[in-house]
């Protein structure tokens, strides 16, 4: 028929966007998780290290090093969380299967989770970051801010891709929320996320850290509110490296990208178990 | 111009040939029923047809595309009710329909397109509030709302009630009065007679009888029932035997009831009439039968599986 022209790509990109952005918000759950608990460990950690001199000497708030990084466990949460078990969902439910039955090209249903989970990811960190600035008296300098966004930009660009791939690999929606958590949480402890280990850590440890992305968000992201970094906030190895893992995880996503339940997993039986 | 054609096609999971050698046309503008049992291979069918599934061997062409290979501009043109898909519980139907109508280049109104299946009031409501019998029209207006030349609609009415479904092929009708070539999977037998031009039986993946169903029941094998009384009749008294014998059916008397088997309605009957009107009696409770698209569908696929069952076990 000569009558079919199809929409504009850009405007299905920002209607997936805004899609799976509606989606979210009516997701109570996953919108407590992602920009709720980070909130609760920011006034829990400025109740622990109240009064804490972190830097002596020096006139820095304690939650100058904390809140940066529970900036990036937000957006973390945003987006290789929340897009991995979302998705994996999703699947489940069979809404997948009937995307794929639609004109909507795959590669701008996948890019309207990852632009979903960059904006939900940015709004995570804006309110942590504001409520440091704001309640725990966090500085940052103004020439600092680009910085800041760039690492931001590829950090959460990063996790999103790793949520596709976590979502691809993840054999069920209900086992999606465990393997999110077990791989992330314990990478977290050793990522400079809660608990700093820059201070001579164990060699192992800090290798540790070293291989797996999150690190490398953190501390580039960091490195823009470190009031003893003399150098350029911008960090361009650690930005290599997590576009390294952003690459793998694009690699695994294209790859073993599934859009049908896997079998005995359909009709809607994945909703039970949101973590 | 056929809207499908498919040519010798088979697919196999594992050991199972779940469809094998499977040969038929679609004309635009037609109703397209795939009948069978489930397992029957219609899905895997509709799948293929769909671009969801892959095949083995053979040829399949919907609009002049392969499925298998057909990209973004193929499935603009297409709708698909899936036997099973979900539908994102945060929307509300409204919002679901210009979502995905937002992907197609042509849609139709969504006002129009809740009127047609029914939803008009519950378009603001979302959808995990609404029945299975409800959330199943979602699924058929979203086949619907980007305009299909072509419409897959697999067991459309399953779990619907007798009203729903009534209402379910009005609504299949209206479409086809619009020129939409719609091919339909159903193990009903009264859903397929209503609304299909021509039918196909698929029983282990093949396809043992097709036609129109008026045609369908015409070749059929299964016979006219005749049933009558004679009060006052010795049933094993010679004239009624020989009376009985020259009927071109076999004839069995249950409770009291003969029961004539023919193929051959129009000559017993007059063998039987004339032979009760010369002894002035009368044939009480007279009672032709038919059979009907379901008796024809139950032969086929009872004959298929080699099973005792069909027309020959009803002649006692």
């Amino acid at each position: 028929m000569s009558d079919r022209t199809s929409p504009s790509a850009v405007a299905l990109l920002f209607r997936q966007v805004g899609y799976q952005n509606r989606l979210f918000i009516r997701t109570p759950i996953a919108a407590m998780f992602t920009l709720v608990f980070p909130l609760i460990f920011l006034v829990l950690f400025g109740a622990i290290f109240e009064g804490v001199d972190l830097a002596p000497g020096e006139e820095v708030s304690p939650a100058q090093f904390y809140a940066p990084g529970l900036a990036v466990f937000a957006a973390v949460s945003a987006t290789y969380t929340n897009v991995g078990i979302g998705v994996a969902i999703y699947r489940d439910e069979g809404v997948l299967k009937r995307i794929r039955g639609t004109p909507l090209p795959r590669w701008i249903y996948m890019g309207g989770v990852v632009g979903s989970g960059v904006a939900i990811a940015a709004g995570g960190a804006v309110v942590m970051l504001a409520v440091g600035f704001l309640v725990y008296g966090i500085e940052m300098d103004a020439d600092r801010i680009l910085p800041a966004l760039v690492t931001f930009v590829v950090g959460v660009a990063t996790f999103s891709l790793l949520g596709l791939a976590l979502a691809a690999v993840a054999p069920s929606g209900q086992s999606a929320p465990a393997l999110a958590n077990a791989t992330l949480l314990p990478v977290a402890f050793v990522s400079n996320v809660f608990i700093s280990v820059r201070n001579e850590p164990p060699a192992w440890l800090d290798l540790l850290g070293d291989i797996f992305p999150l690190k490398a968000f953190s501390d580039a992201f960091f490195a823009a509110f470190d009031p003893f970094e003399e150098a350029s906030a911008y960090k361009p190895w650690l930005l290599l490296w997590m576009g390294v893992w952003a690459l793998a995880g694009a690699m695994v996503a294209v790859r073993k990208f599934r859009w049908e339940p896997s079998t005995g997993a359909g009709g809607g039986g994945g909703r039970r178990g949101r973590r | 111009m056929f809207a499908v054609t498919v040519n010798d096609l088979t697919k196999s999971y594992g050991f199972v040939k779940a469809v094998n050698g499977l040969s038929f046309t679609i004309e635009e503008g037609e109703v397209f029923a795939l009948l069978g049992p489930n397992g029957a291979g219609k899905s895997t069918v509709v799948e293929i047809l769909e671009g969801h599934r892959t095949r083995d061997t053979g040829e399949v062409r919907v609009l002049g595309r392969d499925p298998g290979t057909a990209g973004q501009e193929y499935r603009d043109r297409i709708g698909i009710v899936l036997q099973e898909a979900g539908i994102e519980r945060e929307l509300t139907v409204r919002e679901a329909l210009v979502h995905y109508g937002a992907c197609y280049s042509r849609r139709r109104p969504v006002d129009e397109v809740l009127d047609l299946v029914g939803l008009n009031g519950l378009g603001d409501r979302r959808t995990h509030r609404l029945s299975g019998g409800q959330r199943r029209r979602v699924d058929l207006a979203l086949g619907l709302i980007g305009d299909p030349e072509v419409l897959f609609l697999d067991e459309p009415t399953t779990g619907f009630d007798p009203s729903a479904r009534r209402h379910a092929w009005e609504m299949i009708e209206g479409l086809k009065a619009l020129g939409t070539t719609i091919l339909l999977t159903s193990h009903y037998m009264d859903e397929v007679q209503v609304l299909a031009d021509r039918v196909a039986v698929l029983v282990e993946g093949r396809i043992v009888s097709e036609g129109t169903p008026a045609e369908l029941r015409g070749r059929a094998e299964s016979e006219t029932m005749i049933r009558f009384r004679f009060p006052e009749v010795d049933p094993s008294s010679g004239p009624v035997v020989d009376m009985l014998g020259g009927l071109v059916g076999r004839t069995s008397l249950r409770n009291g009831v003969f029961e004539v088997c023919t193929v051959d309605p129009t000559t017993d009957l007059s063998l039987l009439t004339g032979w009760a009107l010369e002894r002035g009696g009368q044939l009480e409770g007279l009672e032709v039968t038919t059979p009907t698209l379901e008796d024809v569908y139950l032969d086929l696929i009872g004959d298929s599986h080699g099973a005792a069952g069909g027309a020959g076990s009803r002649d006692v």
